[in-house]
Parts: C-alpha cells; sequence; structure tokens
C-alpha cells in the first residue's frame, strides 16, 4: 500500500532549542496514526508541522508523494480539526463549511453540492443556518471535520480534540471519530495525551519523547512488548511495576527471588550478570487457582486493597520494592493478609539497567 | 463621609463647565454687573448665533462654523486613514511576525514619547516636497494642473495625525489581536485564507468593539488638536480649536465674554457629546493607551 | 518570480528566500515601518544635527557652529524661565495629579452607589481640549469679573486671587487648570489598579485589625507600583508637551512669566525665525523625556533579556 505522508529527517529548532530531531515516519494510506506523549514531548509541533502552520528546520515532507516541505496549509490536502474546533463565529455553519472552498475559488454551484454532501454524511443538515455558538460540543466537532470534508483532503489533522470536553463527553465523540474513520477511510493522524484514546482509536501509536519516536507500532505491540523503559512506564493504567535486578543462570534474580526466563520472548542475548529492570504489569500478576502453574509464586502481603467494582487494586511490596496488583473484583483479599501470587515469564518485560531498552 | 467628600469634588469638577454655560446665555450688561455663578436673569441666546456665524478672527467674520467644517473636514479623513493603517499593522504585529517587526514597534512606541517639537519642523519641509513631488508626476499627465500642496492644506494634517496617532492605536490593536485564538488563525490558514482574507473575513468582523475605542480616542484626540492645526493648516483651514483661540484672545477692544463662553462650549461640544455616550467604552480605550507592552 | 511562485504553487519543494517570507505582511506594514523609521528617528536626528548649525530663517545644514546656539539658549532669560516653569508645573502637576487621582479612585473603590456618574464626572474635563480648558479657567481666574470678584461680592472685600496677572505665581493658574483636566485620567488607571488587587487582601488585613488608611498605605500602594509607574510616565511626557493650555490660558503672559519650553519652541521657529535656537530647545526637550525614559525602560525591560 502506497503511502500517504512520507516525514524524512525532520528538524524543528526554536532558536537554539531543538523540538524535534531527526525524525521519520511513514504513515499508509488510510491509516489511523495516533501522536501519543506528555506535553511537550513535540507531538503537537510535529503535527503543525505537517499542516504546514510551522516552518521546518530541515528534512522533507511528503503527502500522497507530493513533495509538500514549503507548500502552503491549503496546498498540502489536508484538513485539521483543532482542540477548541475553531469555528469561525460570525459565520453560519454553512458559511463555515463553504470559507476554505470560496477562497480556492471552487465554482459557487460545486460549494453547495459539496456542502450538503457533507452535512449529508455529518448528519448536521439541520444545523447549516445555525452560528457556532448555538451548538453542542458534539455538533461543533462534527463541523470542524465537516470543514475538512468538503475540501476533499487527503489527510485529516486532529490536534487534541477531545481534551476540552468532560469525561462522558469524551466517550461519545471518541466513538463518533473512530466510526468517521471506518466510513471515509481517509488517513487519519490524532495528536493526545491520553492514551485510552490512542489505544482505542489507532491502528498504529507512535510514542514521543523530547522530539523523537521512542516507538511505533499497534496498540497490541505496544502494550505487550514495549520496546523501552519509558513506553512501558507511559501505556497502562495502573503503571507497570519495575524491580531492579539482575541476570543470574538464565533467571530474573533480584534478593531471595527467582523468575525462570524460559518462556520470555528475548531480543537480544541475556549475558550472566547482566543488571537489568523486571517490567510487570498489575493486571498480569495471577491469583488463585492459576498461581499453581506460574514460573514464579512468591507470597506478599496486602497492604491497600482499592476496591474499584470490576476491578481491585492491591498496594504490596515486592523485594522491598512497592508494588501494585489488579484482580478481578469478586477476588477475596483484605488488608494485612498475605497473598500467593504468581508471575510468568511470558507476560514480563526485561530492560537493560542502563539503555533501557528491551531485551 | 466619603458621600460629603465625592460631593464638593463633583462641584469642583462640574463648577466650569456650569459657569460656562450660564454665562453663554447672559447679556453683556448682566455679565458686567457680576457674579459669575449666578444663573441668567435673562436667558439669551444671542452670543451662540454670534460665535457661530459672526465672531470674527481678525480675517474674517464667519464665526465658529467655518472653523468647525474645517475640523469635520480633517477629522473624518484621518480618523479612517489612522485607523485603518493601525489596524493592519496591530494584525500583523499579532500574527504575521517577521524578522525586525518587533524592532520597529518599538521605536513606534519609543516615539510617542518623544516632544513633538522635535519633529514639527522636518516634518513641514517633508512635506513640501512630497507635495512637490506628487505636484511634478501630475504634471505629466496634465501640464495645467495646479500645484498639489501637502503642506498647509487638509491633506497634510491627516498624514499628520495619522503618523502621531500610529504609536498608540497599533498598541491597541496589537494587544486586541493577540488576545483572539491562535486557532482561529491557524483554520483560517488550512482553510487558504491569506493576509487579507483573514483581516478582511474573519478579524474585522470579529473587531467591533475596539474599533469603536480606536474611533473614540481618534475622533477626541483629533477634534481637540491645536498644535498641528496651527502648524501644519492655512487660516482658512484652520480647525475649530485654532480659530477659537484667535476669537477669544486676539480680539481688540471690548472683550465679548458671553460670545467667548459660547464659543467654547460649541468647540467642545462634539467630543463632549461622544463621551457621554459612549460610557465605558471611553475609559477602555484611554485605558488602552496607558498599558504598556 | 519564481521563488515567490515556489511557496505558493503546487511545487512545494524549494525553501522560499528569508525575504519573501510573509510579504504581505511585509508590504501592509509598511506605512508603519516607514514612519518609525523615516519620522520618528529620521525627523529627530535630523533636528538634532541642526541644533549644531547657524539656521535662521531657513535650515542651513553647511553652517556648522557647534554648540554656539546651546550657549545662547541657557542665556537667555525667556529660555531659562521657561524651564523654571517647567520645572514647578511638572512637579507640582505630578505629585498633585498623583495624589488626588489616588484618593479619588480609593473614596471610588468602596463600592459606593453612583459610581459610575461620579466617574464620569471627574473625568469629562478630559475630553475636552486643552485650549477649551485653558479658556474657561481663564474666564474664571479674571480678577475683575471671575473667583476673585464673587468672593469679594460676598463680603470678602480684600481678597486677593488674581495669578494670571501675577508673574510669581500664574504658573499656579495654568496648574489649577491643568490638574482639573488631567486628574481624572490618573483617577481611572489607580482605580483600574486597585480593582486588579486581591479581594481576599482586603480580608487578610481586616482579621487583623489594620485600619484601612494604614492598609492603602503599607499595602496597596506598593502593590500598585506598577501603575504607579505608568501614570508616572505618561504624565510626565504630557507634562513636557504642555502648549495648547498656555497658549489658550495666557498666551505665555504676563510678559513672559508663564512660557514654558514648548511654547519657546514655537516662537523661536516660526516667529523669531531663528531655527537653531528653535532646535536646540527642542533638543532639549527631547534630552528631559530620555532622562525619564531610559531609566523606566530599563526597568522594565532590561531585566528581561532573555528572548
Amino acid at each position: 500500500m502506497a503511502n500517504s505522508v512520507e516525514i524524512k529527517n525532520l528538524d524543528l529548532s526554536f532558536g537554539s532549542v531543538a523540538v524535534l530531531k531527526d525524525l521519520n515516519l511513514d504513515i499508509t494510506e488510510g491509516e489511523f496514526l495516533v501522536l501519543l506523549g506528555s506535553s511537550g514531548c513535540g507531538k503537537s509541533t510535529l503535527l503543525n508541522c505537517i499542516a504546514g502552520l510551522l516552518e521546518v528546520t530541515a528534512g522533507q515532507l511528503f503527502i500522497k508523494g507530493k513533495n509538500v516541505t514549503w507548500a502552503e496549509p491549503s496546498d498540502r490536502g489536508i484538513g485539521m480539526v483543532f482542540q477548541s474546533y475553531a469555528l469561525y463565529p460570525q459565520m453560519t455553519v454553512k458559511g463555515n463549511l463553504s470559507f476554505g472552498l470560496k477562497n480556492a475559488k471552487v465554482p459557487k454551484a460545486e460549494i453547495e453540492e459539496r456542502v450538503a454532501q457533507a452535512a449529508e454524511i455529518l448528519q448536521i443538515e439541520p444545523l447549516l443556518n445555525r452560528k457556532p455558538n448555538a451548538l453542542s460540543g458534539g455538533q461543533r466537532q462534527r463541523v470542524a471535520i465537516g470543514r475538512a470534508l468538503v475540501r476533499d483532503v487527503e489527510v485529516f489533522l486532529f490536534d487534541e480534540p477531545l481534551s476540552n470536553l468532560d469525561a462522558k463527553l469524551r466517550v461519545d465523540l471518541r466513538v463518533e471519530i473512530k466510526r468517521l474513520h471506518q466510513q471515509l477511510k481517509n488517513t487519519m493522524i490524532y495528536v493526545t495525551h491520553d492514551q485510552i484514546e490512542a489505544m482505542t482509536l489507532a491502528d498504529r501509536v507512535a510514542i514521543m519523547r523530547d522530539g523523537k519516536i521512542m516507538q511505533l507500532g499497534s496498540p497490541a505491540e505496544i502494550y505487550d512488548f514495549p520496546m523501552n523503559k519509558y513506553v512501558a512506564d507511559f501505556i497502562g493504567s495502573p503503571s507497570m511495576n519495575f524491580i531492579q535486578g539482575e541476570i543470574k543462570d538464565q533467571c530474573f534474580t533480584v534478593g531471595d527471588h527467582k523468575i525462570p526466563l524460559k518462556s520470555y520472548q528475548a531480543k537480544a542475548t541475556l549475558n550472566e550478570g547482566q543488571k537489568v529492570w523486571v517490567g510487570i504489569r498489575p493486571e498480569h500478576v495471577v491469583v488463585g487457582g492459576a498461581v499453581a502453574k506460574a514460573d514464579h509464586k512468591p507470597t506478599v502481603t496486602a497492604d491497600i486493597v482499592e476496591p474499584m467494582g470490576a476491578d481491585t487494586l492491591v498496594w504490596t511490596e515486592f523485594a522491598g520494592q512497592p508494588f501494585r496488583i489488579r484482580l478481578g473484583g469478586t477476588f477475596p483479599v483484605a488488608s494485612g493478609k498475605e497473598l500467593p501470587i504468581g508471575i510468568n515469564a511470558s507476560t514480563i518485560s526485561l530492560f537493560d539497567l542502563e539503555s533501557e531498552e528491551r531485551l | 463621609m466619603i458621600y460629603g467628600t465625592l460631593l464638593v469634588v463633583c462641584l469642583y469638577y462640574l463648577l466650569p463647565l456650569y459657569v460656562m454655560i450660564v454665562t453663554s446665555l447672559k447679556g453683556m450688561p448682566e455679565i458686567r454687573m457680576g457674579n459669575i455663578f449666578s444663573p441668567p436673569v435673562e436667558v439669551t441666546y444671542e452670543p451662540w448665533v454670534k460665535a457661530w456665524a459672526e465672531a470674527c478672527t481678525g480675517i474674517n467674520c464667519d464665526g465658529l462654523s467655518r472653523g468647525f467644517w474645517n475640523s469635520v473636514w480633517i477629522l473624518v479623513p484621518s480618523v479612517f486613514l489612522s485607523i485603518a493603517i493601525a489596524s493592519v499593522n496591530g494584525y500583523a504585529l499579532a500574527n504575521w511576525k517577521f524578522k525586525g517587526s518587533e524592532v520597529f514597534f518599538t521605536i513606534l512606541i519609543f516615539g510617542a514619547f518623544i516632544p513633538y517639537q522635535v519633529m514639527i519642523y522636518p516634518i513641514v519641509i517633508l512635506l513640501r516636497e512630497s507635495g512637490d513631488g506628487i505636484t511634478n508626476i501630475i504634471r505629466l499627465f496634465d501640464s495645467d494642473a495646479s500645484k498639489f500642496r501637502l503642506m498647509g492644506s487638509v491633506w497634510g494634517l491627516v498624514i499628520v495625525h495619522t503618523i502621531f496617532g500610529m504609536p498608540i492605536l497599533t498598541l491597541l490593536f496589537r494587544n486586541y489581536f493577540t488576545s483572539v485564538p491562535e486557532e482561529l488563525f491557524k483554520a483560517a490558514r488550512v482553510d487558504g485564507a491569506g493576509f487579507w482574507g483573514i483581516y478582511f473575513q474573519i478579524m474585522l468582523p470579529m473587531s467591533l468593539p475596539i474599533f469603536v475605542v480606536a474611533m473614540i480616542l481618534q475622533v477626541t484626540g483629533i477634534w481637540n488638536d491645536f498644535l498641528f492645526g496651527v502648524i501644519y493648516t492655512k487660516p482658512d483651514t484652520y480647525p475649530m480649536t485654532v480659530q477659537l483661540n484667535n476669537i477669544v484672545n486676539s480680539v481688540q477692544g471690548v472683550k465679548e465674554y458671553n460670545v467667548n463662553m459660547a464659543a467654547t462650549l460649541l468647540t467642545g461640544l462634539v467630543p463632549l457629546v461622544i463621551y457621554f455616550a459612549s460610557g465605558k467604552l471611553f475609559v477602555r480605550g484611554i485605558a488602552a493607551g496607558a498599558v504598556k507592552g | 518570480m519564481a521563488l515567490i511562485d515556489a511557496g505558493r504553487t503546487g511545487s512545494g519543494a524549494k525553501r522560499p528566500l528569508r525575504l519573501f517570507k510573509n510579504m504581505t505582511a511585509k508590504i501592509a506594514a509598511l506605512p508603519m515601518i516607514a514612519t518609525a523609521l523615516v519620522v520618528f528617528v529620521g525627523c529627530t536626528l535630523w533636528t538634532i544635527y541642526h541644533s549644531f548649525t547657524r539656521s535662521r530663517l531657513l535650515p542651513a545644514p553647511e553652517k556648522w557652529v557647534g554648540l554656539k546656539n546651546y550657549d545662547r539658549l541657557w542665556g537667555e532669560n525667556r529660555w531659562l524661565i521657561s524651564i523654571e516653569n517647567l520645572a514647578i508645573y511638572g512637579a507640582c502637576s505630578l505629585v498633585l495629579s498623583l495624589v488626588i487621582g489616588f484618593v479619588l479612585a480609593a473614596l471610588l473603590d468602596r463600592k459606593i452607589r453612583f459610581e459610575n456618574t461620579i466617574r464620569t464626572i471627574i473625568l469629562y474635563p478630559f475630553a475636552l481640549s486643552f485650549v477649551v480648558t485653558g479658556l474657561v479657567w481663564q474666564w474664571l481666574l479674571n480678577p475683575g469679573l471671575g473667583l476673585q470678584n464673587v468672593v469679594r461680592e460676598w463680603g470678602w472685600t480684600t481678597f486677593t486671587f488674581d495669578p494670571l496677572n501675577n508673574a510669581e505665581i500664574v504658573i499656579f493658574g495654568i496648574l489649577i487648570a491643568g490638574v482639573w483636566q488631567g486628574s481624572g485620567f490618573v483617577m481611572v488607571l489607580m482605580l483600574a489598579g486597585m480593582r486588579g488587587i486581591d479581594e481576599d487582601v482586603w480580608k487578610a488585613s481586616r482579621v487583623e485589625g489594620i485600619p484601612a488608611w494604614k492598609t492603602y498605605l503599607f499595602i496597596v500602594i506598593p502593590m500598585m507600583r506598577p501603575v504607579f509607574v505608568t501614570a508616572l510616565v505618561i504624565i510626565s511626557a504630557g507634562i513636557i508637551k504642555v502648549y495648547d493650555l498656555v497658549v489658550a490660558q495666557t498666551s505665555g503672559g504676563p510678559g513672559i512669566a508663564s512660557q514654558v519650553p514648548a511654547l519657546y519652541v514655537i516662537d523661536k521657529m516660526f516667529g523669531s525665525q531663528n531655527l537653531g535656537l528653535g532646535f536646540a530647545a527642542s533638543t532639549m526637550m527631547l534630552l528631559s523625556v530620555l532622562v525619564v525614559l531610559i531609566p523606566w525602560a530599563y526597568l522594565e525591560f532590561g531585566g528581561k533579556k532573555n528572548d
């Protein structure tokens, strides 16, 4: 499949501060790509570069095979949905939708046709004569998407569109975006700091930090096989447990604990005596009947128990360090009581202590 | 207690206005008798008529009406031009920063503090030379054309007002446009609108209030101007303020105080009306002039 | 041509020249650039240069005479009186405006009724031309028919209040008019500054039992430092330019007793036909503004040199 967007060796600096460093990214046609990261990692900056709203310092940008590194935003075949939706307040919905086409000198009849079509797809026909301040959050999002839709663009760019909304609305509108993607099949690049949005919407996720991509992969890959400690820590709520230890006799050892690594899919060779981090997700710890078949079966004391309804979060200690366990809500556990648990090597992740890369 | 003090304060401020009005409605004999605070025993509108249509300024005797229309002729183009240019400046500075833009803006702001006297004479020369230059260009097409004057004409004064109004107005508009959400600007750029497109179709419709504030500032400032009026115009194009001063201060013989007061009131009327009508917006305008950086 | 188009047509592969970036914006800002450079910088430098020449009726850039004009300037009685008047007027006007403005603002700040009306009344003089103000107060201070006369009529027959004819104190007559016009503006500034102070500060001082006047003096005023500084700068800039008021109220008289530098400059340039002297005087005016402006600018912006 052809690449819809290609980013090659992108550098962006503001004065002496390098925000994006030698970035490379290829996005296939029709893909939903999410740029995920915390504030300041450069994801919005990257999106603005793709849109043409920020000038690159070095590197090249291609959209559908065309070199658009220095092209104006409206010539790149992109449409953008902003965090605040940025609808033109003095124009009606119809005016908002036609603005871009008017600037492109599209004939009036065609503008009418395209606006009608987009309104139909987005189901905003009854709203055409309203002004933005008379619309609900969801309606505004659809109009914002509609602006890109009428211009028949190749790529849709989303800059944290759900961040300003309350939790319930966020869930509803998130689904709408996903449905829209399935319907339109356009390439979509979506920026967010919320990992749930990333996991639920993306075909692939690019986790960014300090202007670099830490890992690019499907949600499942990122969750099951994080490539470095940062990604492992970022994805998953509550976050992964990390314990320091070393490799001895093909086992992860810390204190008296030994986790045999036969069923662990290692990427690199594990050297004897190598100092490592082991990452264990709270939800991958087994209890009850499954403990018997686990690779390592320690017993821990439940310190604080947080019942959350469907799940229960248990805070304990393992090898002298804080350790979180997520259990099914019905499992009997009480504060202060002992709890036998099991850890399987197939579900853990090993990271070199210094490089923090996956082993 | 506070109300008492405030009452006295208000009297202090209102007193001159009251005295002006009262004096302008009295006949001369009554004024000579004496009490400037007493209301007119016999109200007469003659001073007003005289001030408007008959007072002598030493050159002609058409009263203030001539000055009034001159002021209007100066005011309208000046307000329009100064606001048009300053709003575009503010817009460019807020959204289209280019290398050196901030430097020029800083020079502009510092320029607002330079005493006018320092720049007055060179500007006279500039206007005269530009006028001659334009005359030459016009004469390329029409060799009989009469001399086009900038110095001594209303247009020269309009340019001067535009220049000296630029710093504060540009600051006003720049501050306003920076408060417009940047995403709106970005969305318009993604939609293909350019510099002028965004200005006319997006920014202008949103900024009516600030334009009103700017207009109030300019109308008040330009109407009340005296210095530029006296230097850059000729006697038959003197604005109202200059005429007023001539009527009152350069008359020999008997001073007709009632006419003078009527004339003073007439001159102050336009900005006063605007002031009372615009309330909060006026305050916003001058507060904006005080917001620096 | 090709370079300009490269950014706009499909071939977005070429990097447009730095100069052509934001071309429309640059062209649109030309008036501002021209004004800043040609007028504000250019004309000022022109005047300063010519203040060192022997220009009389017409500018004479070739007749360089160094500081001769300045020598003459500081020897002229007329100039010295103007400076003296300006100093007195400036100092008093500044102090009075700030104090009156502040006190009025404090009175108004206490959520009283009729606030809008009272503010409207105090501020309206600001909407008037200086000429109007000057003439009105000339009338009020008229010895035969104005205030002096009225008070005498009320019985106090020896009351004398005739500043405009008294060379010693005429500047105070102008001062009264100036403060009447300008204090409203200062009040508005102060009020805005006061309103920006967190209400909780007042609550805290009440809880501690600090009387209101002390709160104002030791807590509120220090918190309003930026507003005071702004007011100071604006008032000072205005004081140096005072011209219209003097022309209208006293025409510089009696004699030359109420001369101010601005008046001196205009007289020399357009009246006495001694341009060189006029330029020297205006350069001196510029200097005095800079003396106030540069320290302020340094305070405001000197510390933040990291952009």
